[in-house]
């Protein structure tokens, strides 16, 4: 049987971070179906599901990439209310470029390859408003610092660093602006294990220093069992189990959580 | 003063892929009081672990209710929203397995140190505890900034036990503690149980050799199915 839990009555925050009822699809094939979720402050929340189950298609959503044919989103910031899907877009890109930081799997999406790294970190800045070249000089270095980057290699390009390095370059520009929600979409695939280790930790780090609210998606149990406070199952574009990390690892209710937690090496 | 109030708890495990389901423990109820140590006994399988990953909603009971007296009022741990659990985790609720749950690449003082820093401690406050709790359980203090993912078995439950044991919290679980530790870490776990229990800490603990923790001991739970074996202290074998 799942259990009905009930509504918050301690912790008292409202959620950085809530969607409700979201649904999406592309033709015939139904990428979301009436998915609601919320992240409190501080919080990691891990997304799993197989290929195909819409955990990319929502972290799309969260950042404002797409619109959804139904349902609500709104983040805890007083400069926005209301449903962000429905803002034009304009107020998103301002939205994303300033509170909300996203670190994709693929460094290409999301730097100029072949800018300085920190060039790379200024621009956000430079978009937020800030145009004192001393003053963005230092707040790149210091957003490099927190993401564990060598400060020696600041003005190298993306394109001319390893894989980790680059993945400390978009965790910088994410960062930079002290952003509400952070987004991870597989930030440690394709990394050798031992630089894996070393994000998750630089990762692990940022959370519990500066508090930021994270959503993860990855394939890699270890990965969210690592980072998340909680996890989100996915399946076929519904959400078939959410709960904290180790009653989800040790003790998952659902048919399609219990298969994907057994297959795990 | 009443901690802990379990009223009709029932646990199993549906296994999917075999279309059975496993019960572990069914309509267990007894209170915990603040400063009280329970051992939970029974034999092999019989749920004393299963029973305490339920109390920490590691596992989800079937049904049933976990009163926990929280200082904010009475919470439901078996119905309670995964944010309050997590929240009390970090506040009130502590659980000490037989593993360490390392991660690649942080110190074991910084592990440690974690419990304090989430509480509000300041950093360098909080390294300084961690590192007297290290050498209170005898971890050598060459190994204090080493990672323990590369440590035996013992030193790890030694950094396993420093860090669940901390911060004082309201409840303690326990499960197996003391295994695989050596004599030093193992009368060091004892001091600091006991200290724990002045502090009014409600504990409930498995242990493999409950010799070792007999003179702590308010009651006894046998969750062997239809034991009689269940009582004060004085009234039961170990």
């Amino acid at each position: 049987m799942s259990i009905v839990l009930d509504a918050p009555r301690l912790v008292m925050s409202r959620p950085v971070l809530e969607i409700n009822n979201v649904s999406k699809s592309y033709g015939d094939v139904h990428a979301l179906h009436d998915v609601s979720a919320r992240a409190y402050p501080g919080e990691v929340l891990g997304i799993v599901g197989e290929s195909g189950s819409g955990k990319s298609t929502l972290l799309r959503m969260l950042n404002l990439e797409e619109t959804p044919d139904r349902g609500t989103y709104s983040l805890d910031l007083p400069e926005v209310e209301g449903n962000l899907f429905d803002l034009d877009r304009f107020a998103r890109r301002m939205l994303c470029a300033t509170r909300i930081g996203i670190v994709y799997q693929n460094p290409h999406l999301g730097l100029l390859m072949k800018h300085s790294s920190s060039g790379n970190v200024a621009e956000r800045l430079l978009v937020a408003g800030e145009r004192s070249f001393a003053v963005l000089r230092e707040k790149a270095q210091t957003a490099l610092d927190a993401s564990e980057f060598p400060l020696g290699r600041m003005d190298a390009p993306p394109i001319e660093l390893s894989g980790g390095m680059q993945q400390r370059v978009q965790l910088a520009k994410a960062i930079a602006l002290e952003p509400a929600l952070l987004l991870l979409d597989e930030p440690t695939t394709g990394l050798d294990v031992s630089v894996q280790a070393l994000v998750l930790d630089t990762l692990k780090r940022l959370q519990q220093d500066r508090e930021i609210t994270m959503v993860i998606v990855s394939h890699d149990l270890g990965v969210i069992r690592t980072l998340a406070d909680r996890v989100m199952v996915m399946r076929c574009g519904e959400v078939v189990e959410i709960g904290l990390v180790d009653q989800i690892f040790q003790d998952p209710q659902h048919p399609y959580t219990q298969q994907l937690v057994h297959a795990k090496l | 003063m009443t901690v802990l109030d379990i009223k009709g708890l029932t646990k199993g495990f549906s296994l999917h892929h075999l279309g059975r389901h496993v019960g572990a423990f069914e309509d267990i109820s007894f209170s915990i009081a603040a400063g009280e140590f329970i051992l939970l006994k029974g034999a092999n399988g019989a749920g004393k672990s299963t029973l305490l990953r339920t109390l920490f909603r590691s596992y989800l009971p079937v049904s049933g209710e976990i009163l926990f007296h929280s200082c904010h009022g009475i919470v439901d741990l078996a119905s309670a929203a995964d944010v309050d659990v997590a929240y009390l985790r970090r506040t009130e609720i502590s659980f000490v397995t037989q593993f360490l749950n390392a991660r690649p690449r942080v110190s074991a003082e910084a592990l440690v140190a974690e419990p304090l820093r989430l509480s509000g401690w300041h950093a360098e406050a909080a390294l300084q505890a961690a590192r007297a709790a290290l050498k209170t359980f005898g971890v050598k203090q060459d190994l204090w900034a080493a990672y323990p993912t590369m440590f035996s078995g013992g030193e790890q439950q030694k950094v396993n036990l420093a860090r669940a044991l901390i911060l004082p919290q309201k409840l303690l679980l326990l499960d197996e503690p003391t295994a695989s530790l050596d004599a030093h870490a193992r009368s060091a776990l004892i001091v600091r149980i006991e200290e724990l229990k002045d502090h009014g800490t409600a504990m409930i603990g498995v242990f493999h050799h409950p010799d070792d923790v007999a003179h702590l001991i308010d009651r006894v739970i046998d969750l062997t199915p239809d034991a009689t074996n269940s009582g004060e202290r004085d009234d039961v074998d170990l």
